[in-house]
């Protein structure tokens, strides 16, 4: 089915998942909170980005929309972590 | 020199000279209104985790009374509508306008669960008790979650202009300008929950 094969589908099906894994397994008490919560951010800012290239179409927008977007996913990702750490 | 770049097309500042293929979608505009909005959210953001960062007990403790089940089945609402709404796009440059309709309907229906849902949940804050006022993660918690509905609230009208929009056919397949400008809206609201549900819910 031509649907299951657009790179928007795979990134959905991607989104889904990681969200599902973060809920519902890397919440639980498996890991210390410092490693599980660094590694929630983490696959949160990897979320972003994918809806950021592939949703907004940024992937294929001027280099300068693209440097913008990653530049404020590092900041708010780095902030976010970097306050948690200290 | 390419024949690209003599075209027509790029006599606009939107296409790239270096790279003909790369366009921005929708206009400048709702870049920087986007961007805009991305940067007051994401200083609130970081007003949060210094606030949690003064009061981790407290913060850890309320945290406890939020249902992680709400946030992460909203966040696979958003992330289901976003993808409705890149596949309606994706219609429409096909000229299938009808189906286009139809994931357009799909993105809309799943802003209202999302509402629907968040009602359900602050019912069960206030009726437990648990208000803005509670303390400083619960006024956070509102606050961060109600700026967020709101936006949801105006997604949720702009697709449903842009539904009637399909429905009309008004549309330019080559171009479509507005719903690019309406989708780019609505994958910026899928992408602030997708920050904001782990840093509310998850974060320990």
């Amino acid at each position: 089915m031509e649907l299951l094969r657009k790179p928007v589908t795979i990134v959905w099906a991607a989104l889904m998942l990681a969200t599902c894994a973060t809920t519902w397994l890397l919440s639980k008490n498996s890991v210390t909170p410092e490693v599980a919560t660094v590694a929630i951010m983490l696959v949160a800012a990897v979320k972003v980005r994918l809806v950021i290239r592939y949703f907004m179409e940024v992937r294929r927008a001027p280099l300068a929309l693209q440097f913008v977007c990653d530049g404020w996913l590092l900041a708010v990702t780095a902030l976010i972590v970097t306050v948690y750490l200290v | 020199m390419s024949s690209a770049l003599m075209s027509s097309e790029t006599d606009t500042p939107f296409v790239s000279a270096d790279h003909p293929k790369r366009r921005l979608p929708g206009v400048e505009g709702v870049w920087v209104f986007v961007l805009a909005d991305m940067t007051v959210f994401g200083v609130l953001f970081g007003s949060f985790m210094l606030s949690r960062h003064h009061n981790p007990g407290l913060f850890e403790a309320s945290r406890h009374a939020l249902n992680p089940n709400f946030g992460g089945v909203n966040t696979l609402i958003l992330v289901t509508s976003s993808w409705f709404a890149a596949l309606a796009l994706d219609a429409v440059r096909k000229s299938r306008f009808a189906t286009a309709q139809h994931f357009i309907g799909g993105a809309f229906l799943c802003g209202v669960a999302f509402m629907v849902s968040k009602a359900i949940e602050y019912t069960e804050k206030l009726n437990a008790g648990i208000s803005l006022l509670t303390n400083d993660f619960f006024m956070y918690y509102f606050t961060l979650t109600g700026i967020h509905l709101f936006h949801v609230v105006a997604g949720n009208v702009v697709l449903l202009v842009l539904w009637l929009m399909a429905r009309s056919r008004s549309f330019d397949p080559e171009r479509p300008v507005v719903l690019e400008c309406g989708a780019i809206y609505w994958h910026m609201v899928d992408l602030l929950w997708i920050i904001l549900f782990p840093l509310l819910y998850l974060v320990r």
